[in-house]
């Protein structure tokens, strides 16, 4: 059933519309105004103006992977990252740590580590659900590239935005 | 002298078209978007060149350079006939327009015909065709829609639009464009008569339907350039684009093009009939010497501007109509206005006629 | 399950009583009644040693009053007397009157102590475990485990990623010590080669010395491995297992038909595990046949489809290759052609080749036997996982294999100039490269190449197992169904397909627009499917054949396992003997 809506009685003043045109056209005079005086306080300049000073500590930006202080790649391998990945941006082959190498313990180690930028919505699943602290997001947010292939992040670029990170849990020392 | 009226001619036209008028549609579209800026508190384009002055340049570029596309449906001849026809009418329009008075003794206006009003109507009324053919031509629903849109609003306002200038002319007594100025000269202008004769107390009663006359007027020529609040025709958020959806490159700049030089010539005739042209209290004419004549030109755009001003901000101002309360502002209180007031110029005349 | 005569119990469970068969252990009682009690070491097809305590539950049984009859509380039910200390469920049968109690708070507080004993020395080293994500120590930490350690002491070290034999690696640290591997090597596998030695905290599963874990079950111990101890050599760091998407379907390596789980990604086969079914495999399946699926992704591959033209392959596509085949063997006359096919080939694919043949009116029709020593736990003598399956629907009047070599003779004989090969690979006729070439028509359709398919006047790229539907009949007479669980590379086509495309181009086949079509026919004309269709035969399969050969041991042998337990008790006397030797000559227990 209809519902038919009450509408206001206008006065005639209301009703000759004329005073809420001029008082419209006073606010965006007013606006147009300030704007040309400079009082109005507009949005930074991009490009020359950054604002990588005041990025908050929770930033997200690019995910990286990490070396702790030993120097080892964090990453293990355990592909919950690309798991979690909503846009299924991550893309991990595994390998085996052969037996002589000083974390050899470790056993596996990501073979290839590919972040497919174009895909990745910086939604930080990847950093939360890391079991090993090997990825994080850091505060680079200006990814570019010419082709598609450029947008794909491999290991070694992915290990150069990341850079060491100091203060996590070494669980894979030999202390326990 | 036949030869001398012609080269003069030709350089008028030429400087005017390509001097004035198109440098001031670019800039009128930059002015546009810097204006809205403003208003809403932002910056707008500022990027290109300083203060992102090149910007229309760039633009242009990138439409020429963009895609030409013609719908595979579409009726190809009239489907390119239809940005030619919407913008040449309003770029004409200037033609009968006085946009200076003398500069070395030619005086600045193209064609100095006596019916210059009629010509201004005649030609500008035409630049509804651009529009329908567009809309039709593209064998597509959003710009038919937009093209029907845009003849019943052209049709319903152009009543108001020729009414609403009868008491000027009643008053001058002539069509002509250049007397219309000359008049205000010699009595003041139409909606300011203290710049004139200020003692003459009919003089201010006349002020009142000259008033009447320049709103009914103004808000014609809005509708009649499909400016928001009218701006039906090319609704982006219902026809998405309206007639010109189809359009791509240069042929979509082209009905900007049509848009916005009919901005700039309703807004000239705004001047000449009410502002006083290029006239301004205490500056002399051009036969003072030709400095005058330039300044005199100067003055005539600077009105221009002020009244394109005028558009750009009520526009970013105002929503848009309804079709329905467009039609009905149209024929029942714009065209009964203007009809009263021809009734009360008529009936103020016979005793100013000391005037 | 049980016998129609046995003695029903009741039994209380959870304060609801139900009726279990006698014989029914406690602890799948408690499953069957919907109480799911958590277990490490007990697995149902294996004798229970009881040892990981993870299954404890309350247990109670009536009062007994002084006549000896049960007491009767309010509303007519025993009242129960509880023992004071919890059971395990795994080794007890259900008996009369008996009440369990599996999530009371002593339960609970049960098992939150056992996990937490379980995960003192467990490396916790899940990101690079390949049992995570099907580990019974994950799932059963979150449901019935403590979410923080309170261990603070060196874990143990013991030895990591040892070589147990060819195909799996072991951790020891992560071992639970449930002893399910070493049950399952003494009574399914018959091959008793693990054990733990040390005690305590240092006890580790391993090899008995100078023995290796290299039998072809050896893979089913990484299967029933609760944790990550035991994986797969084959398997290990290739694929996390939630990646995988499980397709069921059958093993066609041997005529035994174990029921699998094909986990694919992103059509890579990464595994095949096998599935329950206690009418053919139980819940095992042999090595052999478990990695016996890398040839889909072989180098040598048929990806493309051939014609000769003037003495060369070129490539071609599906309606060119297939009225070419049609043109070529419509060259010949009807005496003059042969087709082998396969007995790896499934029902639907052998009807259309039946089809084909009798279009064609081919007589020399036959498919290789593939005959190799089997064992007698699952492995069979019979290669071919559908000899079943063509002896019924190939339309072939003599046993499978007997005119081969009829066919093979003509061909080297010269009286056969147009040779159809089906899915084989024409050596196994002892036939040879320069005779092939020399025939007028020779269509291959399978699915790598070799040096046959390089004389093939028209090559026809197939599908192996895991890309096709369809079913086969195994070697006890048991129809099962194949589904697919990767789509076919390159150009390869279901093979039911091509086969109809050629039946069609020589004439005939109409109507045949899917593989169920195709069986709805074979259910029409052979009685022994009458009834049936794909979907009918379902996960598990549907027995059609009477088979005079006798089904291979079963797997889960009764005497098997008294023999394993004696095995065990052997041991533990032995141990007890030199305990005791120990504590008389007063030399201290650790």
């Amino acid at each position: 059933m209809a519902v038919t809506v009450p509408r206001p009685r206008l006065n005639w003043r209301e009703r000759l519309y004329l005073p809420a045109i001029v008082a419209g056209l006073a606010i965006t005079f007013k606006h147009f105004k300030n704007m040309l005086l400079g009082r109005t306080k507009v949005t930074m300049q991009y490009p020359e103006q950054k604002w990588d000073s005041s990025l908050p500590d929770h930033y997200r930006g690019a995910p990286a992977l990490v070396r702790d202080e030993d120097g080892r790649v964090r990453c293990v391998a355990c592909q919950l990252c690309e798991f979690i990945c909503p846009p299924r941006a991550i893309k991990i082959i595994s390998g085996e740590i052969p037996s002589a190498d000083r974390f050899a313990k470790v056993e596996k180690f990501p073979e290839a580590f590919d972040i497919d930028m174009i895909r990745c919505i910086f939604c930080g699943m990847c950093e939360e659900v890391c079991p090993e602290q090997a990825i994080f997001l850091r505060k680079d947010y200006a990814i570019t590239g010419f082709t598609r292939a450029d947008m794909v992040h491999h290991k070694e670029k992915l290990l150069e935005i990341g850079g060491v990170m100091h203060g996590v849990v070494l669980k894979w020392n030999e202390k326990k | 002298m036949d030869f001398f009226f012609i080269i003069t001619s030709l350089l008028k036209i030429v400087g005017i078209l390509f001097v004035v008028i198109l440098p001031m549609v670019s800039y009128a579209v930059y002015a546009e978007r810097r204006v809205s800026a403003f208003i809403q508190d932002r910056l707008g384009p500022n990027r290109v060149g300083p203060a992102g002055l090149f910007q229309p340049i760039a633009d242009m570029f990138k439409l020429l350079l963009k895609e030409d596309f013609t719908p595979r449906a579409a009726n190809t001849f009239y489907y390119w006939l239809a940005p030619c026809l919407a913008v040449m009418p309003a770029i004409i329009t200037i033609a009968v327009v006085p946009f200076g008075s003398t500069l070395f003794g030619v005086p600045m206006v193209i064609a100095d015909v006596n019916v210059g009003i009629l010509f201004v109507f005649a030609i500008a009324s035409l630049g509804v065709y651009g529009i329908v053919i567009g809309g039709w031509a593209s064998n597509s629903k959003y710009p038919f829609l937009g093209g029907i849109r845009s003849s019943a609003q052209m049709l319903s306002y152009e009543l108001s639009l020729g009414l609403a200038v009868v008491p000027v002319f009643m008053v001058v007594g002539n069509l002509r464009l250049t007397s219309v100025v000359l008049y205000q000269i010699g009595h003041g202008w139409f909606i300011a008569p203290f710049v004139g004769d200020w003692m003459n107390p009919w003089k201010w009663l006349l002020a009142v339907p000259m008033l009447i006359s320049f709103f009914v007027f103004m808000i014609a020529v809005f509708a009649e350039t499909n400016r928001l609040p009218f701006d039906l025709p090319e609704a982006e958020q219902e026809l998405a684009g309206g007639y010109n959806t189809e359009y791509s490159s240069m042929k979509f700049a082209l009905y900007f093009l049509g848009e916005y030089a009919a901005m700039i010539t309703g807004s000239a005739v705004i001047v000449t009939l009410f502002f006083g042209g290029w006239h301004f209290p205490g500056i002399p004419d051009g036969s003072h010497g030709w400095i005058f004549g330039l300044i005199n030109i100067a003055v005539f755009f600077t009105k221009v501007a002020a009244v394109i001003f005028v558009f750009m901000w009520v526009r970013w101002t105002l929503p848009r109509f309804r079709y329905d309360q467009l039609m009905r502002l149209g024929w029942l209180f714009f065209f009964e206005i203007a009809l009263v007031n021809i009734f009360l110029v008529a009936a103020i005349l016979p005793y100013s006629s000391r005037l | 399950m049980s016998e129609p005569n046995t003695p029903m119990f009741n039994v209380q469970i959870d304060g609801v009583w139900h009726q279990f068969p006698k014989g029914t252990r406690v602890i799948e009682a408690c499953e069957q009644a919907g109480s799911y009690v958590p277990r490490y070491c007990y697995h149902k097809k294996l004798s229970s040693p009881g040892n990981c305590r993870m299954c404890l539950i309350e247990m109670g049984f009536p009062r007994l009053g002084p006549d000896r009859k049960p007491e009767l509380g309010a509303g007519g039910k025993p009242i129960i007397n509880w023992i004071p200390r919890p059971q395990i469920s795994c080794a007890q049968d259900v008996s009369e009157g008996m009440a369990v109690r599996t999530n009371s708070p002593l339960v609970k507080e049960c098992q939150r102590g056992v996990m937490e004993f379980l995960l003192i020395n467990h490396p916790l080293d899940c990101p690079i475990c390949d049992q995570a994500g099907e580990c019974r120590l994950q799932e059963f930490s979150v449901d019935f485990g403590n979410s923080k350690s309170r261990f603070l002491e060196n874990k143990v070290k013991k030895p990591k990623n040892i070589v147990l034999g060819p195909r799996v690696t072991l951790d020891d640290e992560r071992c639970i010590l449930c002893s399910r591997c070493i049950r399952f090597c003494q009574e399914i596998a018959h091959d008793d080669v693990l054990g733990f030695v040390d005690r305590g905290s240092y006890t580790v599963l391993t090899a008995h010395p100078g023995k290796r874990l290299e039998d072809n079950y050896s893979l089913n111990t990484v299967d029933i491995c609760p944790v990550g101890a035991l994986t797969s050599t084959d398997f290990r760091f290739k694929m996390r297992v939630w990646f995988l998407k499980e397709t069921k379907s059958i093993c066609t390596s041997c005529a035994t038909g174990c029921n699998t789980i094909i986990g694919t990604r992103e059509d890579v086969i990464y595994r095949q595990t096998p599935r329950e079914n206690d009418h053919v495999n139980s819940c095992w399946m042999c090595d052999y046949g478990r990695l016996n699926f890398k040839f889909l992704e072989a180098e040598n591959r048929l990806l493309e489809l051939q014609i000769r033209s003037n003495g060369k392959l070129v490539a071609a596509d599906w309606p060119a290759a297939i009225a070419q085949a049609a043109l070529q063997l419509k060259q010949v006359t009807a005496n003059e052609i042969a087709i082998v096919a396969s007995g790896r080939m499934t029902n639907e694919e052998l009807w259309l080749t039946s089809q084909l043949a009798k279009s064609l009116g081919v007589q020399m029709i036959d498919i290789v036997p593939r005959r190799e020593p089997g064992d007698d736990i699952l492995l069979s003598e019979d290669r071919n996982p559908n000899t079943n399956g063509a002896r019924l629907v190939l339309g072939s009047t003599s046993e499978p294999g007997a005119k081969l070599m009829a066919i093979a003779e003509a061909v080297k004989s010269g009286q056969i100039k147009a040779l159809v090969m089906l899915k084989e690979n024409t050596m196994h006729l002892g036939i040879s490269v320069e005779q092939l070439a020399q025939l007028p028509v020779f269509i291959v359709m399978n699915i790598l190449s070799n040096e046959a398919t390089e004389k093939a006047t028209v090559v026809l790229p197939a599908c192996g197992f895991a890309e096709k539907h369809g079913s086969m009949i195994n070697g006890k007479g048991r129809l099962q169904r194949l589904n697919r669980a990767v789509r076919p590379p390159g150009k390869a086509r279901d093979d039911w397909e091509i086969l109809r495309d050629l039946l069609q181009a020589v004439g005939g086949g109409d109507s045949l627009s899917s593989i169920d079509d195709v069986f709805r026919r074979i259910s029409e004309t052979i009685p022994h499917f009458a009834g049936l269709t794909l979907s009918k035969i379902g996960d598990l399969g549907v027995h059609i054949l009477e088979m005079e050969e006798l089904p291979p041991t079963h797997p889960s042998d009764e005497k098997a396992i008294e023999q394993a337990v004696a095995i065990q008790a052997r041991r533990r006397a032995v141990g007890q003997q030199v305990h005791e030797a120990r504590k008389a000559l007063g030399v201290a227990i650790d």
